[in-house]
């Protein structure tokens, strides 16, 4: 066959939010539920006028936050690639429908683009403060995937990357980003269809009379029909056995629960995703994630013409944290930075991977207002 | 469509790999509704693959589980949510859902006012018992005054929801209300709100002896059949009586029938045309 033609890439001036709208197009997103809140609406106001441009696209405006990922996840049991887009307080409201898609392994990607909190907060002003609450937010124990980006190319290439991971691990997956990056204007590339890889999730080739909705397979993960293609089977939120009927045995309780967690943490690899700079030889690396990945990115330049080894350590993924790559930065460096638009909430778990080994020293900013590179060079410049 | 009667047709439609016996307790209207709603989907002629029942939470919401349709069980109140999604992405299906009266009007009473409002083609089916059967008998929106429940030991103070009026007010295309009772209009009415375009809701009377019938002296099953039989009568006839009369019944048949678009039909077509489509 031959290979498609190689097309210039189009290169396009956008925001973050746009950028989010072109890579959930790319990955094949057809469906957008959800309900404005700011600093989000964009990528709400984006897909209503784009949607309906594509074959089978559909966009709706629903009540609520609560309605919108429920409508999210019912246009995904029926078959499509389908999100929602929203900030803190309406994050807030989905967390029950959250726990529904973790346990009903329905792939849906959310964005939050975080805003200052506690409640309505600083609804303008960038924050990172909804980090745990991505981690943690609905209730029982779950595994989760959580991705970030940090710049407008990065919002497009990671929004992709999310719906991918969510396709490949029928799971919930979040993206986090906040004002600063979502609201940022950049000049970013559109790669070609060839350049990146789209992931479907496996639908089920045996005769529906065969097909066990929630059975085990060589990667934790059952393949998915779509509602209506013939294989009729019951989606329960309540703990389900291999046929999706409710259940309280012990055995397949555990068997599920244990399963939800396997599918994802067998493949840490493929999930956690991070960029390193000038880690090498470095003493100090900062970790960071978001818009201050950039500031941080700046610093540990400027660190380095002053003659500090320093690197950076910059998280796509927030969740499952990776440990791997924060072990092998800390058998050289002696120290670790990391700054956040919140108390500590990521830094959290770089102590916890760290368990003492090494110094970690935050730098934690709540006013609003971005972690400027200065801030944290002059970090760098006293450890 | 195959003639089938009674048990064999029943049997046509329940699910074989799953465990029975079902959570009902003997004598709840919740089974009734579920044999109106498979003789129903059978007299349409409808294949399995092209209903969707979508429940909520509650005695009611675990109906879904026992049917061989493409079914979902979703959360407390939110059914119609889930439904939205599933008939915006597959408008060809026809997506039936099923909730209680605490599931519908308190907790997921914004979504049953959006959903009639936007007019999605979904059949709401409202099973009325007036009463929260799954956690233990507190009272619903629907829990009429001066009647006694767990959270209303003092009697009801509060004013209670009519469904038919809340859904006719939110512009719902098709609203009608029956009861387990009045079994052979049951299944039109639910036929009718199926076939149908855009929001069709009918509310279902259904007794719960066990959580409402003891605190309210309706000790049994039958004793609440019997009140729906002298109670609930045909609209043509409730329209007839004293306004003194007709505080002590209630109106069933169909109150609205319209046949404007559902919002998927109209989406889609809107869509076409900007695609370059006629
Ligand atoms: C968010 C949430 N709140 C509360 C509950 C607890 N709950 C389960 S069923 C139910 C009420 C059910 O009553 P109704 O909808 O009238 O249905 P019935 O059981 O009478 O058929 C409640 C409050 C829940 N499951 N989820
Ligand atoms: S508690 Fe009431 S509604 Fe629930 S199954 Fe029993 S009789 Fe039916």
């Amino acid at each position: 066959m031959a290979r498609p033609r190689k097309k210039r890439n189009k290169e396009i001036f956008a925001l973050g939010n746009e950028a989010v709208v072109e890579g959930a197009l790319l990955a094949g997103c057809t469906f957008y539920g959800g309900y404005p809140i700011t600093p989000s609406s964009e990528i709400m106001e984006i897909m209503a006028q784009r949607l309906p441009l594509i074959p089978n696209g559909s966009f709706i405006q629903m009540e609520d936050e609560i309605a919108g990922l429920g409508s999210v996840i019912g246009a995904s049991l029926a078959g499509r690639k389908a999100m929602t887009a929203t900030s803190g307080p309406g994050f807030s409201l989905m967390q029950e429908h959250l726990g529904y898609g973790c346990i009903t392994e329905t792939p849906l990607v959310i964005v939050n683009v975080m805003r200052g909190g506690p409640s309505t907060g600083l609804p303008t002003s960038p924050a990172q403060g909804d980090v745990q609450q991505a981690r943690w937010g609905t209730h029982g124990d779950h595994s989760i995937i959580v991705l970030s980006a940090s710049n407008v190319q990065e919002c497009l290439d990671n929004t992709i990357e999310a719906f991918n991971l969510a396709e490949k691990y029928r799971t919930p997956v979040i993206l986090l980003i906040d004002e600063i990056t979502a609201h940022t204007r950049e000049k970013i590339i559109i790669p070609n269809p060839d350049e990146y890889e789209v992931f479907n999730r496996i639908v089920p080739t045996m005769p529906p009379e065969w097909y066990k909705p929630y059975e085990e397979t060589v990667r934790g993960v059952p393949p998915m029909p779509a509602i209506g293609s013939g294989y009729r089977f019951h989606v329960t939120g309540l703990t389900h056995d291999t046929n999706g009927f409710p259940t309280s045995r012990p055995d397949e309780v555990r068997e599920l629960n244990e399963r939800l967690f396997r599918k994802i943490d067998q493949f840490l690899h493929d999930v956690q995703l991070v960029d390193e700079v000038d880690t090498e030889d470095a003493d100090v690396v900062v970790i960071a994630y978001g818009t201050v990945a950039r500031s941080a990115e700046l610093a540990v330049k400027q660190a380095r013409d002053l003659g500090v080894k320093a690197g950076l350590l910059k998280l796509s993924t927030l969740f499952p944290y990776p440990r791997k790559a924060t072990e092998k930065i800390m058998s050289k460096a002696h120290t670790l930075v990391v700054p956040e638009m919140n108390m500590g909430q990521m830094s959290r778990e770089v102590k916890r991977v760290n368990n003492g080994q090494v110094s970690v020293r935050t730098i934690n900013k709540v006013d609003g207002q971005i972690i400027t590179p200065a801030e944290i060079l002059k970090v760098l410049t006293r450890v | 469509m195959v003639d089938m009667k009674g048990t064999q047709l029943i049997h046509e439609y329940l699910r074989h790999n799953k465990k029975f016996p079902h959570v009902f307790c003997a004598g709840c209207g919740h089974g009734i509704v579920l044999g109106s709603l498979i003789r129903s989907i059978h007299g349409l002629g409808l294949s399995k693959d092209e209903v969707c029942v979508v429940a909520g939470i509650g005695c009611s919401g675990r109906l879904a589980a026992y049917v061989d349709f493409n079914t979902v069980h979703t959360t407390h109140g939110r059914a119609l949510t889930f439904a939205t999604g599933i008939k915006m992405a597959k408008p060809n299906m026809h997506v039936i859902v099923v909730m209680g009266d605490g599931d519908s009007m308190a907790i997921g009473g914004n979504h049953l006012i959006h959903a009639a409002r936007r007019n999605i083609g979904v059949t709401a089916l409202i099973l009325n018992n007036n009463i929260y059967g799954m956690t233990g008998g507190q009272c619903s929106p629907t829990t009429p005054a001066g009647s006694f429940s767990m959270t209303t030991p003092l009697g009801q103070m509060e004013q209670s929801f009519d469904c038919v009026e809340l859904c006719s007010a939110a512009k719902a295309n098709y609203v009608a209300r029956g009861t387990v009772f009045h079994v052979k209009k049951l299944d039109k009415m639910i036929m009718d709100g199926i076939s149908n375009p855009g929001f069709g809701v009918v509310e279902i009377l259904t007794p719960c002896h066990t959580q409402y019938g003891r605190k309210n002296k309706y000790r049994t099953p039958v004793d609440m059949y019997k009140m729906l039989k002298k109670d609930v009568i045909d609209i043509d006839r409730y329209e007839k009586l004293s306004e003194a009369d007709k505080a002590k019944k209630v109106p069933s048949g169909v109150f609205v029938q319209k046949d404007d678009s559902g919002l998927e039909e109209k989406f889609y077509q809107m869509a076409a045309k900007c695609q370059g489509g006629a």
